[in-house]
């Protein structure tokens, strides 16, 4: 069953991400096709994550739809303008690609390459106005196309802010995304349900799915790592200890039974969970049974 | 006010590498507020070049070089000085050295680099910052343009990136758009995030050949150039 009838018929959903790697070598890409397919409903495929640059998430989504996974083609508007976005995004179509993620993008000076012009020329909300109208049959000058795809088209958004500004810029945010064609929505890491279900209380009313995101953790530094960092990410104190707490040996054990409880907690309250297992993707199955899915 | 700043000096040598003689160019105008390219930093490059074995044929401080028809005037006096010197060094910004460049027919190597102000020209003004893009959306916004407040410049409200109402590139620098929040939530008008705003025309972001077709331009053709 594919993300799209999933999501569009109740059932609770399960995707992943995967990256490509800097260079051409793909066997790493095609092991982790072949461990995910079957047990997630869909990988996202990242866009040059962190701008950094890499193999290009077009063709690492096209190997996934020829090795039997489907992808989600995440798409940011950091390096291409709107002649090359929709020119991409039609490309996907062709080669089989339904899912598209519609995303801003990090800074270039964020990345490996700090000297890059930042593109920019469209933003999330007007990337999904771009796929909607593809999926009309026009392009966003309003020219007709000849064959035209019928993208399911995702966007993001993050549950935790720290001021009150930010949050209601991400749920005004959200309106304008779902107002542009946004039908489903994966979110930000997670590791407090109760936030997470306030969140949800929210947003219900726009009846768009939404799949909590999920990041297991390897260590307590990581975890701290994020808080300081990654904006949106709050780690609860008790995790952060459970985490110190485990010996060595059952850190892995334990990072997996935390990403597992948080998915069970938060499963009653939204449609689908996003795993980002950055790096551990091939645990991903692991995290699914400990969950229970 | 354009803002620029002193090149290091070995990439001036650099430039001026193979050449005997230079005649040193400054400006009063921005330049001069700038600290790159007043009277005090004309003098202070005589004598760097000076010890680097250059001879300086002479200098002069134009109030303003990004006037042509200034910059031909200003020189009326130093017409010898300038035509014994290999080269001229302009100490201002862009506009200014290429003004001279073009007033003058003589080598011109640039003494500084031009700051990106993020779209203001020709005033100073506080810490607002115009893109001159055209399609004003200052009505949508709260008069704080998400162009130049919003590093990356979205029409569509905030990235995912700020944290504790900072920008992902820099703690120093406020998110544009939590700034816009609090103008529209404190003019009651929050109702202007649901406006779903086109991507900009980019079109419309390039200068006008009519734009660049002031009465200055027309005095400036028809000037008598400087004959070096």
């Amino acid at each position: 069953m594919s993300l799209q009838s999933k999501l569009e018929s109740g059932k609770f959903a399960i995707s992943c991400e995967f990256g490509p790697l800097k260079g051409t070598d793909t066997t790493e890409i095609k092991e982790n096709i072949e461990v995910l397919k079957g047990k997630v409903d869909a990988a996202n495929v990242t866009d040059q994550q962190s701008s950094v640059m890499r193999l290009g998430s077009l063709v690492t989504s096209y190997l996934a739809v020829a090795g039997g996974l489907e992808p989600i083609f995440q798409m940011t508007c950091r390096d291409r303008n709107r002649i090359a976005l929709q020119s991409d995004l039609l490309s996907a179509w062709v080669l089989g690609i339904k899912n598209v993620l519609a995303l801003t993008g990090d800074l270039p000076q964020l990345g490996d390459h700090p000297q890059a012009k930042a593109v920019f020329d469209l933003d999330s909300v007007t990337l999904l106005k771009a796929i909607s109208r593809l999926n009309e049959g026009y392009d966003l000058a309003g020219n007709e196309l000849a064959g035209k795809p019928a993208f399911y088209a995702g966007a993001v958004v993050k549950v935790e802010s720290n001021t009150e500004a930010s949050t209601e810029l991400q749920i005004a945010k959200m309106e304008r995304k779902i107002a542009a064609g946004a039908r489903f929505f994966q979110t930000q890491a997670v590791y407090d349900a109760k936030s997470f279900g306030k969140f949800m209380k929210r947003v219900d009313k726009y009846k768009v799915p939404v799949m909590a995101g999920i990041i297991p953790l390897k260590n307590a530094g990581m975890a701290r790592y994020m808080n300081a960092n990654v904006a949106g990410v709050v780690v609860p104190d008790d995790i952060i200890q459970k985490m110190a707490d485990a010996p060595k040996e059952d850190r892995e054990k334990t990072g997996i039974q935390i990403a597992a409880d948080l998915i069970r907690q938060m499963k009653p309250m939204c449609q689908g969970v996003h795993i980002m297992a950055i790096g551990w993707e091939k645990k991903v199955p692991a995290i699914i049974q400990a969950a229970g899915l | 006010m354009i803002l620029s700043e002193p090149k290091p000096l070995e990439e001036v040598l650099g430039y001026l590498e193979g050449e005997k003689s230079v005649f040193i160019l400054g400006c009063n105008g921005c330049a001069q507020s700038s600290g790159s390219g007043g009277p005090e930093q004309v003098a202070e490059m005589k004598t760097k070049l000076e010890a680097a074995g250059k001879k300086v044929t002479g200098t002069k401080v134009i109030d303003f070089l990004c006037e042509k028809a200034l910059v031909k005037s200003g020189l009326r006096g130093k017409v010898n000085e300038v035509k014994a010197a290999d080269s001229i060094l302009v100490m201002t910004c862009g506009i200014g050295i290429q003004a001279v460049a073009a007033a003058v027919n003589k080598v011109c190597h640039p003494a500084c680099n031009t700051v990106n102000l993020g779209g203001s020209r020709g005033e100073w003004p506080g810490s607002e910052r115009c893109y001159e893009c055209g399609q004003c959306l200052l009505d949508y916004t709260g008069g704080i343009c998400p162009l130049t407040a919003c590093t990356k410049s979205l029409v569509s409200g905030a990235c995912g990136g700020a944290n504790n109402g900072k920008c992902e590139l820099s703690p120093d620098k406020d998110c544009g758009w939590e700034l816009i929040y609090n103008r529209l939530k404190a003019r009651g008008q929050l109702d202007k995030l649901k406006v779903a705003l086109d991507p900009l025309d980019h079109n419309k972001l390039a200068a006008r050949p009519e734009m660049l077709a002031t009465s200055r331009y027309a005095l400036e053709n028809h000037d008598q150039e400087v004959k070096a």
